[in-house]
């Protein structure tokens, strides 16, 4: 706990001495500051009111900000920029606060800033497929705008009633669909916002491209590091016609994970393909009564969507290829409502979990799609290390695994194995050629792991981009990129990937 | 082998950055033409070479920056399987299609595919860089959804070797439509827009489309009964098989009938100009002929209008203009910057490649 963000500053507020006087002090300053260019009610910096501040969807992990300021016009905004910038105050930007890895997780000594109350959709072009909102809109706003004119903002995170599109920007979100319609990355063509000092500045155009280096690239899935976001372009695409799902039992979990290879292999990009474990499938079932299969050791969830041809086609081909890779049962939705049914269960797989263990953590690491009975098998080892249950879905289609390690957050020495479990599953993943995160960003909470997936020179890389947008380090510092005392003080070593290893090359 | 080669680099490169000179990265030479003009001694990336890695099911393939483009289509064309975005093969001084992926993703260019399946960039999905002090890093990974730490990899496509040296890449590859068919219509430009925007509202599979001198031609592929539906639904004229492959390669590496002729009148003197605006910018008012691929995002323009025009006009519907063959570069390749980006430029060039080794001036010429 030496990094400034986890410093346990709620204590020392409350508690008198010379740094909550000093606390204090700042506090004063920055309300001063900050009140000169917001309106009243869009500062808070009473404890009662920052408490609601103080974590994001990852809740282990809490901290009250200094201040939370509130903005309603990007004047504002940059205002409060300037003001901070000005004082060295960092700054964190906060959408829905639907965040799994404490991305939006504030500041001891930092201003939060909400950005609630961006929430209007500016334009919405079916002509162009293309909508320009706030972005502070909820991801599902943008498709129900859409819904009149055919279309649809394609990437779909399961907190997408709640999460806001400037929350999937900084996350770069994924979803079920991914794979056959991309991550937040491939729909998303402009962004504007603010750099650390205040600054207008807009990445993408509404064109498919725009000159020099592509920072809208590195934008998306930066963590709020780089600059706010205030205002996204992303694409609209039209809705298929028709969608069916083919829900397919396994009696081994090899067998499961062979079977989203041979669909691959096949040439066949689904339009969704998810895997549930059998822990899963009964806490699901037990919470949605869906009528999954309970026997059965896997079951995996296959989608098709097209025009009617292309589906029944497409159907018909999966069913083959599950067939042969040995499903001991199989049910096509033969209607929208048994569609959604199917569904229900892999949508709620966080709740149905909630339900049967006081707290749960969820892990968020891709694997090579080939790994994913070794790590399936691993895992089940390690919940005999740890001496806890765990609860798997996947998105087997990208590899991108969801273990949910259940714990009572009360026993302190379960809330430790329970992190050793978490940490393990994502060394594994690095080490069967994965990565600690696939779609929930790295936040706070897996930023020891990055010390296994990153060489120092890789971090001290990404530190530099950061640096070349906000040179003073106030947008979101301490998240993602873990200090070189950090992984010091973890110990573990660097997983070596790519062109290495070469003889007479420097070790970093 | 591969190992002493890539020693060989980081030799050169470390030596370079020790007495501050310039290096021009190559691989096969294809590309010279684009961007501002090479400075340097050769940095040739040809032998590093070779296919690292590739695993059909897991649709990525890995690959050395000095691979042959056309060795790595042919290993994924065996699979079923391809590059979505297709992109050009141009030749070299001999006429050989002689191109490398590390140019490829270092020049970002993408064919006729890219307004339905994406950019060079949106496959990207690792990549290992020989920065300006000679350290190799890695980003990114092998894995479809990866968001451990910035996106360096997929900044890199595109970025004209500023930043330092592709040594390998991961990319995302995905598998051959089963079914194509190409339609004919016979409209006008502005005709030819309105249509491509109804359409693009329409569950319909175009993967392409391009418009020349009163033509609009438009590619269908995607399961068999889903492309044969479409043609039914859309009309036009549908082309053979045979002639239609050979329209879209040409189109694709810029052989077809448009880019011959460009080539000659850039010989002239005229340059091609490449006009990125939003698929429902209008008919732009410019002097000159006109090549509309990308559902009306790409404009290709012949012209000898001055390039002030031609950015103003680029500008004025929220778009770009790149000059992209031309022997007069002094109005520069790229559109120029906002203040606020040319900064983070600056910064990351000194960051990346601080005694400026790498490609200088082809991006920018302050870069």
């Amino acid at each position: 706990m030496t990094d400034p963000v986890l410093a346990p500053q709620a204590r020392e507020l409350a508690a008198p001495g010379p740094v909550a006087a000093a606390t204090a002090a700042r506090q004063r300053e920055v309300v001063d500051a900050l009140g000169g260019v917001l309106p009243a009610h869009a500062l808070l910096w009473q404890p009662e009111d920052t408490v609601p501040y103080e974590c994001d969807g990852l809740t282990a992990y809490r901290q009250r900000p200094l201040v939370v300021a509130l903005p309603e016009t990007e004047a504002q905004v940059a205002a409060v920029l300037a003001a901070c910038h000005r004082l060295q105050v960092p700054v964190v930007a906060r959408g829905a606060g639907t965040g799994l890895s404490g991305g939006a997780m504030p500041h001891a000594l930092g201003v939060t800033l909400s950005l609630a109350r961006f929430n209007r959709i500016l334009k919405l072009d079916p002509l162009a497929r293309t909508a320009t909102v706030q972005c502070g809109v909820r991801n599902l706003a943008i498709s129900e705008a859409a819904a009149p004119h055919g279309l649809y903002y394609a990437p779909d995170p399961s907190s997408q009633i709640a999460c806001t599109i400037g929350g999937n920007v900084a996350e770069n979100s994924g979803g079920v669909h991914c794979l056959k319609y991309g991550l937040t990355l491939h729909n998303v063509l402009r962004v504007r916002g603010f750099d650390a000092e205040g600054q207008a500045v807009e990445f993408g155009s509404e064109a498919l491209d725009a000159p020099g280096l592509d920072l809208l690239a590195v934008m998306v899935g930066s963590e709020g590091m780089l600059a706010v976001a205030t205002e996204i372009t992303v694409r609209l695409v039209p809705r298929p016609r028709l969608a069916r799902c083919i829900m397919a039992s396994f009696d081994d979990i090899r067998k499961a994970g062979d079977a989203v290879a041979a669909v691959i292999a096949a040439g066949i990009i689904p339009a969704g393909l998810e895997m549930m474990d059998k822990p899963m499938t009964a806490a699901v079932e037990d919470f949605v009564h869906a009528g999954y299969d309970l026997a059965a050791e896997a079951i995996l969830l296959c989608e098709s969507d097209g025009t009617p041809e292309e589906v029944a086609e497409e159907i018909d081909r999966m069913l083959g290829v599950l067939a042969g890779a040995g499903a001991t049962r199989m049910e096509v939705s033969k209607d929208e409502a048994q569609r959604l049914k199917f569904w229900s269960g892999r949508k709620n797989a966080f709740p149905a979990s909630g339900r049967i263990s006081p707290d749960y953590m969820c892990m968020d690491s891709t694997i090579p799609r080939k790994r994913l009975a070794d790590i399936l098998l691993a895992i089940q080892q390690m919940e005999k290390t740890y001496g806890l249950r765990c609860c798997n879905v996947f998105h087997a289609g990208d590899g991108n695994l969801h273990p949910l390690i259940l714990f009572d957050a009360n026993d302190p020495a379960e809330l430790e194995r329970c992190e050793r479990f978490g940490a393990d599953i994502l060394e594994t993943s690095v080490a069967l050629g994965g990565t600690v995160t696939g779609e929930h960003g790295v936040g706070v909470e897996k930023l020891s792991s990055m010390c296994v997936q990153f060489s120092p020179a890789e971090r001290a890389a990404m530190l530099a981009l950061k640096h070349a947008f906000d040179p003073a380090g106030m947008l979101n510092p301490g998240k993602v990129i873990p200090t070189l005392q950090r992984c010091a003080e973890y110990g573990k070593m660097h997983v070596r990937k790519g062109l290495l290893p070469f003889p007479g090359l420097e070790r970093f | 082998m591969a190992d002493a080669a890539l020693d060989a680099l980081v030799d050169q490169v470390r030596d370079a950055a020790t007495r501050q000179a310039a290096l021009e990265i190559r691989g096969g030479g294809t590309k010279a033409f684009y961007g501002g003009a090479a400075v340097g001694e050769a940095l040739d990336l040809r032998p590093l070479a070779g296919i690292s890695c590739y695993e059909p099911s897991e649709l990525v393939v890995t690959a050395r920056a000095g691979t042959p483009l056309a060795e790595l289509e042919a290993t994924l064309a065996a699979q079923g399987q391809w590059l979505p975005f297709e992109p050009p093969r141009f030749a070299d001084a001999a006429g050989r299609p002689a191109g490398t992926v590390g140019g490829m993703v270092a020049c970002g260019l993408a064919g006729p595919g890219r307004a339905s399946a994406g950019s060079v960039r949106d496959y990207v999905l690792g990549a290992s860089l020989l920065d300006g002090r000679g350290q190799l890093l890695s980003f990114g990974g092998q894995v479809m959804k990866n968001v451990a730490g910035y996106d360096v990899a997929r900044l890199l496509a595109g970025s004209l070797g500023a930043l330092g040296v592709i040594c390998e890449v991961s990319l995302k590859v995905l598998p051959q439509p089963v079914a194509g068919a190409t339609l004919r219509f016979e409209l006008d430009q502005a005709r030819a827009l309105q249509q491509l925007q109804r359409w693009g509202g329409q569950p319909l599979p175009i993967t392409a489309s391009a418009w020349w001198d009163g033509m609009l031609v438009l590619r269908l592929a995607g399961a068999a009964a889903a492309v044969q539906a479409a043609c039914g639904a859309l009309g036009g004229e549908r082309i053979d098989d045979t002639l239609a492959g050979s329209f879209w390669q040409g189109l694709r590496d810029q052989r077809d009938e448009f880019f011959v002729g460009a080539a000659r009148a850039v010989e002239g003197g005229a340059t091609l100009w490449r006009l990125s605006v939003p698929q429902t910018a209008p008919p732009l008012p410019l002097s000159g002929e006109q090549l509309v691929e990308w559902g009306g995002a790409q404009r290709w323009l012949c012209t000898s209008t001055p390039a002030a025009q031609l950015r103003d006009a680029a500008a004025a519907v929220g778009g770009h203009a790149t000059l992209f063959r031309g022997h007069d570069k002094t109005p520069g390749v790229f559109a120029p910057l906002s203040p606020a980006l040319e900064r983070v430029h600056r910064r990351l060039k000194d960051a990346y490649d601080p005694a400026r080794v790498f490609n200088r001036g082809r991006l920018y010429p302050w870069m």
